[in-house]
């Protein structure tokens, strides 16, 4: 295999494991986010009691984000975390209260920490998807590199872009929360979350539309690919696609399917990142950086290919599995602590 | 000296100290529950079954902070060392995501079942995922220590000419040449750790009076590890220094407090001393005639490194690593001592009825985690001033961050994690404060009673299959 080829397949993993980690802990931290608006604390249990078999699976796709980074684009791993250093530490600490509080706020033994602990649950999920969107609206907006190192001031990544995708992660990590809430519970949570996904699918809708609108403005590279005859015959079906599937939920919603809003949901989370993946390609870091550039050598690429071309199927198989034991709905009192 | 370089050091030194504490309780307690089950399948006894629930409960919490604090590592990699990531990163990037896809998705996978399925899956899948995840545990500390090993005996890689390192022989960059003590001798740490700790718990319930067979078969577990290990662990403690030796001979001689080489008669042990970096000396010292050529070379006169054959600026601070090493060492013996004390009582029958005995134990709780700190701090300080040992010094590792992000993020780490973290602690100290009762739920009775909706003997109840709790009677 020639060197260009291994290196477009790592980048497509890299992007597979973000893909997979966006979705999947996107709805975990939306169901804290969902928090603000469920105050029963019945509800609140259910509803971690939905994702608490699952999230720690679906956290190790960041991690394996950031580990394939380092391996196969260590340019670009370092030049990203001093240059976005604050969101993502502001992440990393948002997961962190997130993550102690799914256990510990079933062991609070005063009603008051138990609050204390829901809040925890709920700020750290916010936090964690705000930091996210930052770190999302830095890498587009561009990051300044001179000799290969971050050469940019402190604040460089703080933009009304960078605000403005921060914003649309949170809307729409709660609305994929709010969609995995319809699929997993029912009566009168569900009647609740049906509610909350419909009203946080529209206001999703048009936060994409002006993201998309914004982000070609950012890099005459961007607005190439997009605008561009021939190019546009490949990236006008993304926004076709993100329409129709947004009709499609909006039956879902009305015909009060279970699945279908969240499969909705996942796909137009899916189009969007590949509506990413379009401006994106062949640069790691905007404006200059491609991914030519910041490649480690082919021998390292080549020894971790071949774990990961048989190592992922085999993860995907028994997380798939894991899903399957923890299927159905999950009903208030059926705790699993 | 208080400059951005120190602070991403305190910074990375104090989060990985943080994040070890949890992996080695993890490491340990997963094997032990794998143990306990694995009993209890095979001879049906209900004691092992509850202590299965008992500590499967405290694992989940201990599990939980140690994933996040492990998150933050992985990530600091590049916002604190971006430039040893962009140097090394093409060596051990790969060897770290081979921990990810081999190990922590192996965890992750099966924890939820571990915690979780009981009632879900049948007894022999339940088993297998205990057995995953335990697995999954040992399998990430291979990685990360091999990891950790490369860096201080880097082997199987070239550097080119723009000074980033490239991997030649990947067999060489994962089995390179320490990682074979270092891997053992971290396993044995993890395993005394969770022996103290499951033996204080046993001791302290017994003090108290409720000497149940649960609490009497933890304590006889834990007491059988104290005794096996301990030994075990000083024998690969030696090991391990003599690869050292060979390796890293300006670690030993920092361990040692020795500035000169030794000469034909041997080198003493110096016992007590407190090394100087300014005089080159080691001050008010006590010391046994051979002994360390004895430990360290096996022969009466071997020679002996000594700080000086190098640079002032090749020297690792010795006063930290030297003083460490011997708490290390120290509580090592203690931990020996108490493991021969275990035996006695329990020749003479005594074993749950000697309060001193128990008392002892209960004290010794934190030591294996005071050692095994101690351990990585002789290690890890005695490796400076390289990251990656000879090849790439700690200062061209550095982030470009500047002082006041490093002190604020610094400050925000020491909160938070003192806050979180002792919090968890806390609920685990609580909750082995308690002792494991006879058909241990896997539910907490003491916890807030949830309003309506709940029949607890129903919770979970539900056969593989059935899709859900679509049983549980409606309100
Ligand atoms: C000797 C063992 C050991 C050592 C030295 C380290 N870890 Fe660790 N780590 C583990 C043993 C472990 C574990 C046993 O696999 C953990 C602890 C508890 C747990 O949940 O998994 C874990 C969790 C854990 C996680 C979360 C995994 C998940 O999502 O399941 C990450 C990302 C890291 N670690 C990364 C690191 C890094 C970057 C380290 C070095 C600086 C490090 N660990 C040192
Ligand atoms: C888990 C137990 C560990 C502990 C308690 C520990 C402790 C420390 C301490 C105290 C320092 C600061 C040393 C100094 O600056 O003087 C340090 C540095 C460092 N350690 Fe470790 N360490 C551990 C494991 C690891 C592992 C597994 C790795 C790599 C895979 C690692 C990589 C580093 C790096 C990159 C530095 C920073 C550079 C430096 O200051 O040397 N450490 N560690
Ligand atoms: C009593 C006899 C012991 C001896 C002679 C001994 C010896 C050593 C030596 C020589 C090192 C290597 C430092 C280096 O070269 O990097 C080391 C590291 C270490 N020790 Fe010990 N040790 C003993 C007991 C213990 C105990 C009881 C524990 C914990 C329970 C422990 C935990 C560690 C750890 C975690 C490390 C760092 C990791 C590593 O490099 O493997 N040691 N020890």
């Amino acid at each position: 295999m020639s060197t260009e080829t291994i290196i477009s397949i790592w980048a497509g993993l890299i992007a597979f494991a973000v893909l997979a980690y966006v979705v999947l802990d996107g709805f975990d931290l939306g169901v804290g986010i969902l928090f603000a608006a469920e105050r029963g604390s019945e509800d609140r249990d259910t509803m971690v009691n939905t994702i608490a078999p699952m999230w720690d699976g679906n956290e190790t796709w960041l991690v394996l984000g950031g580990a394939g980074l380092m391996a196969a684009f260590p340019l670009a791993y370092s030049i990203i975390m001093p240059a976005l250093y604050p969101t993502v530490l502001g992440m990393l600490f948002g997961l962190i209260f997130r993550g102690v509080a799914f256990e510990l706020r079933f062991r609070a033994h005063s009603e008051r920490g138990r609050r204390g602990w829901d809040m925890s649950f709920f700020c750290g999920s916010v936090l964690a998807a705000f930091c996210q969107g930052l770190t999302l609206g830095g890498l587009l907006q561009g990051i300044h590199v001179v000799d290969g190192q971050y050469a940019g001031g402190w604040f460089d990544w703080l933009t009304p872009f960078t605000i403005l995708c921060g914003v649309a992660v949170v809307v729409g990590y709660a609305w994929l929360g709010a969609c995995w809430l319809v699929w997993r519970t029912d009566e009168s949570l569900q009647v609740r979350a049906r509610k909350q996904a419909a009203a946080l699918g529209w206001v999703m809708l048009a936060l994409i539309i002006v993201v998309s609108l914004w982000t070609p403005l950012l890099n005459p590279n961007f607005m190439r690919r997009w605008f561009h005859w021939p190019g546009i015959l490949l990236t006008s079906p993304v926004p076709l696609l993100v329409g129709l599937l947004a009709v499609v939920f909006h039956f879902g919603i009305v015909r009060r399917h279970h699945l279908t809003p969240f499969l909705c949901a996942l796909a137009i989370f899916a189009l969007c990142f590949a509506g990413l993946g379009i401006s994106f390609y062949p640069l790691i870091v905007p404006p200059d950086i491609t991914i030519w550039a910041a490649a480690a050598p082919r021998s390292s690429q080549v020894f971790i290919l071949i774990g990961a071309v048989v190592l992922i199927p085999v993860i995907l198989i028994y997380s798939g599995f894991s899903y399957w034991v923890f299927r159905g709905k999950v009903q208030a009192g059926e705790h699993y602590h | 000296m208080i400059d951005a370089f120190h602070l991403a050091r305190a910074q990375f030194g104090f989060t990985v100290a943080f994040h070890i504490m949890f992996p080695a309780f993890s490491i340990g307690l997963a094997s032990y529950l794998m143990v306990l089950e694995g009993l209890w399948l095979r001879t049906g006894r209900q004691v092992y079954l509850d202590l299965f629930r008992y500590w499967a409960k405290i694992f989940s919490i201990g599990f939980a902070m140690g994933v996040v604090s492990g998150l933050v590592m992985s990530y600091q990699f590049g916002t604190n060392w971006s430039n040893y990531s962009a140097k090394a990163g093409a060596v051990i990037g790969p060897v770290m995501a081979y921990e990810v896809l081999t190990a922590f998705f192996l965890e992750a996978g099966f924890l939820g079942v571990m915690l979780f399925g009981m009632k879900r899956v049948g007894r022999k899948l339940h088993f297998f995922s205990t057995c995953m995840v335990a697995g999954g545990t040992i399998l990430s500390a291979f990685w990360i220590l091999s990891v950790n090993s490369w860096m201080q005996t880097p082997a199987g890689f070239g550097v080119a000419a723009d000074g980033k390192m490239f991997p030649t022989n990947y067999w060489q960059v994962i089995f390179n040449p320490s990682v074979f003590v270092r891997v053992p001798h971290m396993m044995l740490a993890s395993y005394l750790v969770v022996a103290f700790i499951v033996g204080a718990v046993g001791a302290f319930h017994m003090l108290r009076g409720h000497s149940t067979p649960a609490v009497r078969t933890m304590f006889s577990m834990a007491m059988w590890m104290a005794a096996i290990v301990t030994p075990m662990q000083i024998a690969m403690g030696d090991i391990h220094g003599l690869n050292t030796l060979e390796y890293q001979p300006m670690k030993v001689a920092a361990m040692e407090g020795d500035w000169e080489p030794s000469g034909p008669n041997g080198a003493p042990l110096i016992l007590f001393g407190i090394p100087n970096m300014a005089t080159q000396h080691t001050d008010y010292k006590i010391e046994i005639p051979h002994a360390s050529s004895l430990i360290l070379t096996h022969s009466w006169n071997g020679r002996v490194p000594g700080l000086n054959e190098v640079p002032a600026a090749d020297r690792p601070y010795a006063p930290v690593v030297f003083w460490t090493f011997r708490v290390m060492v120290g509580l090592g013996f203690l931990m020996f001592g108490l493991g021969l004390f275990s035996l006695f009582a329990r020749w003479r029958g005594t074993l749950f009825s000697n309060r001193l005995l128990h008392r002892a134990v209960f004290i010794m709780a934190p030591a294996p985690l005071i050692a095994m700190l101690c351990g990585w701090m002789t290690t890890e300080i005695g490796r400076q001033p390289y990251t990656v040992y000879g090849v790439l010094r700690t200062i061209d590792s550095v982030s470009p961050i500047g002082l006041p992000g490093i002190a604020t993020s610094l400050a925000v780490f020491a909160v938070v994690y003192f806050a979180v973290f002792g919090a968890g602690i806390m609920v685990i100290i609580r909750m082995m404060a308690k002792p494991p009762v006879v058909g241990e739920l896997s539910v907490d009775p003491n916890k807030p009673i949830r309003t309506a909706g709940i029949h607890p003997g129903l919770a979970g109840a539900v056969p593989p299959g059935m899709g859900g709790a679509s049983l549980l009677p409606a309100e």
